[in-house]
């Protein structure tokens, strides 16, 4: 990754252009062409560094009912019942972490019955409690990343 | 709330944008619309706040930043609000929450931080402890990611 690739990361995080030509606006930005700003983005695709490019919606606005879990489950376990809670559209995120609750997921639903619904699933399914933690408040979500070596890139 | 064409330009525009000289307009034909039709569509799903960001999700790990800790925070409840506002001003906090507390686990404000190292996080970690005056914190990193995709919505109809 070169200064131009960081720059280019740093700007489609936050101002993605919505217009005819986007690649050829952010070109101009970072001094060259729409045919090396698509390159680029290809390859960084490529590499795993970009997952997505696209919109990402905010879930509560959509009427979707978000909320974050904590299990505990033994390691001989594990593999088990991450294969289960995978297994569900709506958990987007899903972590090993230090701490006695070793598993931590994100689940979204379309509706609260349908979120305690799949809860109870999940248990029902490993045997283990899952913890619910929704937000009580939101104070803070905003996730385009610092990108190492570039300045000012927090936004 | 949504009609059909808005529903099918968000199960659209959550994918993954095509990497070609005009990618609305190839969604847009997809639609069965004109690609200003799908151009004012996406403008205004962002002001009224349905698209929350359009651009770029990375992979932060692949560029880096391979400390992720959920840094947690034991709060007293009259303090909540300034502490959660506080810690929502740090550039470097991604996410910040009030959650309840849990039998093992006696933290009820919630931020994750990424960054290059872990020690980077312990640093910040302390920075943030003195400009919030909370001692009891702890920080839980994620040891492995076991899943991370975008939410689709209305897939079910």
């Amino acid at each position: 990754m070169d200064n131009i690739d960081k720059n280019l990361l740093s700007i489609i995080q936050k101002d993605f252009p919505v217009c005819s030509r986007p690649f050829q606006e952010i070109g101009e930005k970072l001094g060259i062409t729409e045919d090396e700003t698509v390159a680029r983005l290809s390859e960084l695709k490529e590499q795993g560094i970009i997952r997505r490019l696209g919109a990402i919606m905010d879930s509560r606005k959509l009427g979707y009912k978000s909320t974050l879990c904590a299990m505990e489950v033994p390691s001989d376990n594990l593999s088990q019942v991450v294969k289960v809670v995978n297994d569900y559209i709506g958990v987007t995120h899903n972590y090993l972490r230090n701490h006695d609750y070793n598993l931590w997921f994100t689940l979204i639903t379309p509706s609260q019955g349908h979120l305690e619904k799949t809860l109870r699933d999940i248990e029902k399914r490993t045997g283990q409690k899952v913890y619910n933690l929704p937000a009580l408040r939101l104070f803070k979500i905003k996730v385009n990343f610092h990108v190492p070596g570039v300045k000012g890139g927090e936004g | 709330m949504f009609n059909d064409l808005d529903k099918a330009i968000i199960k659209e525009i959550q994918g993954d944008l095509p990497l070609v000289a005009q990618p609305y307009r190839e969604i847009a034909s997809r639609l069965g619309i004109s690609e200003q039709e799908l151009l004012e569509k996406i403008k205004e799903f962002q002001k009224q706040g349905y698209i929350r960001r359009f651009g770029a999700a990375l992979r932060h790990r692949e560029m880096g930043l391979k400390a992720n800790p959920m840094i947690i925070w034991q709060v007293p409840e009259e303090r909540i609000e300034e502490v959660g506002n506080k810690l929502a001003s740090f550039a470097r906090v991604t996410h910040c929450y009030h959650r309840a507390m849990l039998p093992k686990l006696q933290y009820n404000v919630f931020s994750m931080i990424h960054a290059e190292t872990k020690e980077e996080c312990f640093k910040l970690a302390k920075e943030m402890a003195e400009v919030i005056n909370i001692e009891d914190y702890n920080l839980l990193f994620s040891e492995k990611e076991l899943k991370k995709t975008s939410m689709k919505y209305f897939m079910e109809d």
